[in-house]
């Protein structure tokens, strides 16, 4: 593996609190140095100028699909999909048929992408078997052989018993235990937000209630055990408000929120097109200012992208029948950069933390940062070339991206996985 | 003046203009109704597939019968037949539609929304003959034809609709198509089944239904369908007959013109009563009837241009 010359960039490094045009060196798979005008005898050299350097983006929460629906995504375009997205890491959901709740399929998720990844993979494990909600999983098991944190991401663990053990058991293993809230008696069949468009469209609704109710409670669980929570894909102005609530009592807990949810509404929904289709739904107006403005404040820690392929034949169907998810993977980036950093709501710098180091952070990992010595996961991206989305040349297998054709602002260049360039001038090595 | 889509999706999608229109030239359909030969040669040629993906009887007739008065050859794709039963997706069928060279296609589907999917995969139009919760717009219209024959207008009008608002697309439509003339709607029911934000589409809302009757020029029941009560949306057909259903009694304090209407399959006994159901200000037997001729003005309007008019 060459040595790697990042030259001329603008490197912007939170955990340090750098932001200067600076040169990076990247030798043996770590940061060897990071100042201005590095001179070396040979190495693989990156012009960064115009370009913005930062610790390698983390998306903690992505469905890769295998095992079990091979057709709509592996880990081999998944994480493809990742680093053409700019992320050098991704978080995947236990969701997969078999369900990760056993040591193997953890171990076959970590073989695959040691042989077919290009992106770090972390395995999320199934905080109750079959992710039934009923039984707990072998959570020291799990972490033994890898998992980074625990969901029944998809089902919500409506016992709040068997929640409550979850917990208590997470505790002594200082696990994550990342908290997908939905009342699944509350939402029910429900297809979209419940309110006037949900009406208008005769299609059954979710009320903001399925989530708030499952956030207090594990709010008021997690207070009690002292435990670590995070909330995975916040949508409302009353969670966000839970949630403030709850870190300023001193509740344990961060949350994280979707480009979705921070950018489209409800109102999108009237064309019944499926690619708006996605759980939690779109919400309203009201509850996008107030995600954003929880960003902003810092009661949501990190953006992560739900990204969740699905075959097109499942999703050209009629509304009801369709699947819920969104792809994400590939268009993260240069959404939030045109939506929230364009828009001057947020700094490149917040935005790398929500991107990179919260979630790094969240997730216990030595990663979101740029210092002499860390491991060189990099990122390195354009913030001001005009991009349309093309879902057509998407490295993920699926397409299902209400974003098709949207104009936007920014894209990755160049991805280091561990001083190895994977993505370069655009493309997946 | 002509419609200006080659599709009938929803009221919503309607201007007032086009409503009128409608309704307009179904009066001059009515007339064919009464003759002792019900047909006339307008519709020669084309072919109208009916595709009914939900059970429904009397809007597949009624449409089949509007197609045939105007001597449209009318194919019936059922839900039992069709290969969406065995799991054939909606994209499928459009294929085989458009294989079929039809001029139109009437819709009923359990999924909201459905026809409009359909409508962008295939070239000719679509009517929406009812589409899970959204919209029923023929039966709206027709409801409007048979409240202004009889009461000579639309506009200034209270409508009180009683029910099940939340599951309904009649209700919907009927809102909405409405609403569009200037009539004022006002939506009544336990607040279980009055939907989040039915407000916004224009009309007023109230859960008791004696307050509001003595203003109404025209009552609308609802089915309420059985299963509700396992649903926890109201304890008892019982207790909804006693706050809800039209009986002698609240039938006895309406205005005197004031029309009842219901858009068939009735409950009797629950929803209304059949004493009220047969007094002479009930009209359920003309919205029958109309809807023939209200469907043959649709039908005309979209695939009559020109030929034979
Ligand atoms: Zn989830």
């Amino acid at each position: 593996m060459p040595d790697v010359l990042i030259r001329g960039g603008r490197v912007i490094n939170p955990a340090n609190k750098t932001d200067a045009v600076l040169d990076v060196l990247v030798e043996d798979g770590k940061v060897k140095m990071v100042k201005k005008d590095i001179s070396v005898k040979s190495a693989d050299v990156i012009d960064a100028s115009g370009l913005i350097v930062c610790p390698g983006l983390i998306d903690m929460h992505v469905h890769l699909r295998e095992p079990g629906r091979e057709d709509e995504e592996t880990i081999a375009s998944g994480t493809r999909a990742a680093v053409k997205g700019g992320f050098t890491a991704v978080a995947c959901m236990p969701n997969t048929d078999p369900v990760v709740d056993n040591a193997s399929v953890i171990e076959l998720i970590l073989e695959r992408a040691q042989n077919e990844g290009v992106a770090h993979v972390l395995p999320v494990g199934a905080i109750t078997k079959g992710l039934k909600g009923e039984e707990l999983s072998e959570m020291g098991e799990l972490i033994r052989v890898g998992a980074v944190a625990f969901s029944d991401d998809g089902n919500s663990v409506m016992n709040a018993e068997v929640m409550r053990r979850a917990l208590e058991y997470s505790v002594m293993l200082d696990a994550l235990i990342i908290v997908h809230a939905e009342d699944m008696n509350l939402s029910g069949r429900g297809q979209m937000n419940e309110g006037f468009y949900s009406t208008l469209l005769g299609l059954k609704g979710v009320p903001v209630a399925a989530e708030e109710i499952m956030i207090a409670r594990d709010m008021i669980l997690a207070e009690m055990i002292e435990a670590r929570v995070h909330i995975t894909h916040v949508s409302t102005a009353g969670s966000v408000r839970l949630i403030r609530q709850a870190k300023e009592r001193g509740v344990r807990v961060t949350c994280e929120a979707t480009p979705h949810h921070l950018v489209l509404t409800e109102a999108l929904l009237e064309s019944y097109d499926t690619n708006y289709k996605v759980n939690p739904p779109l919400r309203t107006e009201v509850d996008v200012l107030a995600l954003r403005e929880g960003l902003k404040e810092g009661t949501i820690d990190a953006i992560a992208s739900d990204h969740a392929p699905h075959a097109l034949h499942e999703k050209e169907r009629e509304f009801d029948y369709a699947p819920f998810g969104i792809v994400g993977l590939e268009t993260t980036l240069p959404l939030m950069l045109t939506e929230l950093v364009e828009s001057g709501e947020l700094s490149y710098t917040q935005l790398i933390e929500k991107l990179s180091c919260n979630p790094a952070r969240i997730l216990g990992l030595e990663a979101g940062s740029l210092s002499v010595g860390s491991p060189a996961n990099v990122t390195v991206f354009d913030p001001k070339v005009k991009v349309k989305v093309d879902v057509s040349s998407f490295e993920s297998k699926s397409r299902n991206s209400p974003l098709s054709g949207w104009e936007l602002i920014g894209m990755a260049k160049y991805v280091l996985v561990d001083g190895k360039l994977v993505l370069r001038d655009g493309r997946v090595a | 003046m002509q419609l200006k889509s080659k599709d009938l999706l929803g009221i919503r999608e309607l201007d007032g203009e086009e409503i009128e229109l409608i309704l307009d030239t179904a009066e001059s359909f009515r007339e064919i109704s009464t003759r002792a030969v019900k047909k006339v040669p307008t519709l020669r040629g084309r072919t109208i597939v009916s595709l009914f993906l939900e059970p429904s009887t009397r809007t597949r007739v009624s449409f089949e019968l509007a197609g045939k008065r105007l001597s449209a050859d009318v194919v019936n794709i059922s839900a039992r037949a069709s290969a969406v039963a065995k799991g054939e997706c909606l994209k499928d069928t459009a294929k085989t539609i458009e294989a079929m060279n039809a001029d139109l296609v009437v819709m009923r589907h359990s999924a909201a929304g459905a026809p409009h999917f359909l409508a962008k995969l295939i070239e000719c139009g679509v009517i929406n003959a009812g589409d899970g919760a959204h919209e029923h717009p023929t039966q709206a219209l027709l409801d409007l034809f048979t409240i202004k024959e009889r009461l000579g207008k639309i506009e200034g009008l209270q409508v009180v609709v009683i029910g099940d608002i939340a599951h309904s697309r009649v209700a919907r439509s009927n809102i909405l198509a409405l609403t569009k003339l200037g009539a004022r709607v006002t939506v009544v029911g336990p607040p279980t089944l009055i939907p989040m934000g039915i407000g916004e589409m224009g009309c007023e809302v109230s859960y008791d239904l004696d307050t509001v009757l003595g203003q109404a020029d025209v009552v609308y029941a609802l089915r309420i369908q059985l299963e509700r009560q396992t649903e926890t949306l109201f304890p008892s057909l019982r207790e909804y007959a006693a706050l809800f259903g039209l009986n002698e009694e609240r039938a006895g304090r309406l205005k005197k013109n004031a029309l009842i209407m219901h858009p068939g399959p009735m409950n009797r006994g629950i929803e209304i009563t059949a004493e009220v159901a047969d007094l002479p200000q009930s009209v359920v037997t003309d919205q029958v009837a109309n809807g023939v001729a209200v469907r043959m003005a649709i039908l005309y309007l979209l695939i009559g241009g020109g030929e034979g008019a």
